[in-house]
């Protein structure tokens, strides 16, 4: 941690920035994320056609100027189902990733600074909930609360939550060490004060990445528990889903997959891109021995 | 180890504001228990320095976090103005610590990163509600800053764009705006290159003359406290050997191990420096998990007899308010061959 508490946070911020400009591929992948906010903000005005505008006389078919991503089985124009879809993946991926964010760090938090009991009881019970393969898990969790938009939230919401709790937990075990918490104690700092004030902005870092990442995998988990049918229901649109209907039709018409596919593809690449951008400027680990000994004097 | 180690000074009999009685701090580990501190007696009076001396893995360290309680006392008492903190909840603990600051060896790992110079110093104030309202705030920062010679813009700054010197200065600011009654300094200066030494060594100084404070001073050599100290003690192994004050240890020595500590400081003078004899000590400080039978010091002693195996000698007076835990304390000159003292008077 000694490499991240050689920089300020205001120096920090200017780097990232200035690293997500000069690096392509980081750039690009900011560009379609923002790209990907606006479609999902203003998606339903941006649409050429309505989510669930059926039209029986122009069923399946292949993308034209008039359907850039053709026609689906009931006629529905697939780009702006698309678009409009875009709102439920960032709606899941956001909410979810805030639950495990929020609730991770948390139990995080708590387990590695007063250790003892409590961060074996708390760490426990995330091994539990990390041992199950992630869509098992959802899946599990679906099936007690029924199927829905929230309900998956929830789900991915807590498959998530333990790597949010092991990232926290590391940073605060090796930040509790140091001599400035040891200094705040000295002052009479409480508990609360330090763990907000003084261990959780040194363990921002690799907490922003693990978000960036999580926030793909959450979109991704999201599109299978659509596909499986548990997550967002008809007629509303989701990418997921869209796969499903889809695949009934692989051989006459392709775009019904392809381009659902491509929009899970696109953003869990961008998602990906710059998380792996934002560890490469805060995460020490990363760092070269020239870059650390250079940021921390 | 009824007595004291540290007496009052005869002049003015001034309350003690903190002392440590009969303190043990044993730390449980894989290889045994660990007696870091053991047996230790300490009292600190208002206005006075306490120089605490010792290698590393003396427990000199250890006794001055005790006194904070940030290490828990295995077995004996920690007093502060007069009150038993020995068993106090943190909760409870948390008004105390206004009373007694500290400053830390490393001054850029003792200040978080992330966080202002200004923010670092106003912690106490905020902790403790001493100043209410951000703008009263800042302006006492600012005055703790003008206090430590830094100046007010700093304030705004972080600690990695700061040298050494003023980041210390900052660990010393932040340790005054509680106002408290003890300040322990572990090691302060250590860390520091030898031109910053002095500067800081100067504004401790002029602080104390200031503002009245009081010092427990903890360093790894005798030369680097016995300027500032009233009084000093020695540790060795978790123990104390050796109390008095400056001029009487500096003159004569009546423990081995201090004499041993004197006899490495080089002497400015190139005559009395060849003329001299030095004490070398030979092996390492035995393991405080496994100390020696009888004196602790006896495996390293250049005079240890068949006696000191048997019995574990308690501190004894040997001149007034100068005390040694050596079976021999009595007996004649030390080996300590510098035929006179380099200082004549104890402190300033």
């Amino acid at each position: 941690m000694s490499e991240t508490t050689g920089r300020s946070s205001e120096g920090q911020l200017r780097r990232t920035l200035s690293a997500l400009r000069h690096d392509p591929l980081a750039f690009t992948g900011s560009a379609v994320l923002v790209l990907l906010v606006v479609v999902g903000v203003a998606g339903t005005w941006l649409a050429p056609a309505g989510v669930n505008e059926v039209d029986v006389d122009r069923m399946l078919q292949a993308p034209s100027w008039a359907h850039p991503f053709g026609t689906d089985e009931l006629g529905r124009d697939v780009l702006s189902r698309v678009m409009i879809a875009a709102r439920v993946s960032l709606q899941v991926g956001l909410v979810s990733v805030g639950i495990a964010l929020t609730v991770g760090t948390t139990l995080g938090l708590l387990a590695g600074y007063y250790r003892g009991w409590l961060d074996n009881v708390l760490m426990r019970c995330m091994d539990v909930l990390f041992a199950f393969p992630v869509l098992l898990l959802a899946v599990a969790i679906v099936a007690v609360l029924g199927p829905g938009l929230l309900t998956a939230t929830i789900a991915v919401g807590v498959v998530y939550t333990p790597i949010f709790a092991r990232v926290t937990r590391a940073g605060v075990l090796s930040v509790r060490e140091q001599v400035f918490v040891r200094a705040a104690i000295s002052i009479g700092a409480s508990d609360l004060r330090i763990m907000r004030r003084h261990v959780l902005p040194n363990i921002a870092a690799p907490l922003i990445v693990q978000t960036s990442l999580s926030l793909a995998f959450a979109i991704l988990s999201e599109a299978a528990l659509s596909f499986l049918g548990l997550g967002v229901q008809p007629p509303e649109p989701a990418w997921g889903r869209m796969l499903y209907d889809g695949r009934g039709f692989v051989t006459e018409a392709w775009w019904l997959g392809v381009f659902p596919g491509a929009a899970i593809f696109l953003t869990v690449l961008a998602f990906n891109l710059v998380g792996d951008a934002l560890r490469d400027v805060l995460d020490p680990r990363q760092l070269t021995v020239s870059e650390a000994r250079r940021s921390s004097t | 180890m009824t007595e004291y180690a540290a007496v009052p000074r005869q002049r003015e009999p001034a309350e003690v504001v903190a002392e440590l009685d009969r303190l043990n701090v044993w730390f449980p580990t894989r290889a045994g228990v660990v007696r870091a501190v053991d047996g230790v007696s300490l009292r600190i009076r208002r206005g006075e320095t306490l120089g605490l001396v010792g290698e590393s893995g003396s427990g000199k360290s250890t006794a001055g976090l005790a006194l904070l309680r940030l290490v828990d006392p295995s077995a004996g008492t920690v007093r502060v103005a007069g009150q038993d903190v020995t068993r106090w909840s943190r909760r409870r603990l948390r008004a105390l610590r206004r009373r007694v600051a500290m400053v830390f060896q490393d001054p850029q790992a003792s200040l978080d990163p992330r966080r202002t110079i200004g923010a670092s110093i106003a912690e106490p104030l905020i902790v403790h509600r001493l100043v209410d309202g951000a703008a009263a705030r800042r302006q006492r920062v600012a005055e703790l800053l003008d206090l430590v010679g830094l100046r007010r813009e700093l304030a705004d700054r972080h600690p990695h764009e700061l040298s050494g010197g003023q980041r210390q200065r900052v660990g010393i600011a932040r340790a005054l705006a509680g106002e408290p009654d003890l300040i322990v300094l572990d090691e302060p200066i250590a860390s520091l290159d030898l031109s910053v030494q002095a500067q800081i060594m100067n504004l401790l100084r002029r602080l104390q003359r200031d503002l009245g404070l009081t010092y427990l001073f903890i360093a790894h050599d005798l030369a680097a406290v016995e300027h500032m100290s009233d009084r000093l003690a020695v540790m060795y192994l978790g123990r104390i050997v050796e109390t008095g004050t400056p001029a009487q240890i500096w003159r004569r020595p009546a423990h081995p191990y201090t004499a041993a500590l004197l006899s490495a400081i080089p002497v400015a003078d190139p005559q009395v420096e060849r003329r001299r004899r030095r004490i070398i000590l030979r092996g390492d400080v035995p393991s405080p998990v496994d100390p020696p039978a009888g004196c602790r010091f006896r495996t390293r002693c250049p005079q240890a007899r068949a006696e000191c195996a048997e019995t574990d000698p308690v501190l004894v007076e040997v001149d007034p308010g100068h005390r040694a835990a050596c079976l021999f304390a009595g007996d004649a000159v030390r080996a300590m061959s510098v035929t006179e003292p380099r200082r004549a008077g104890g402190s300033d």
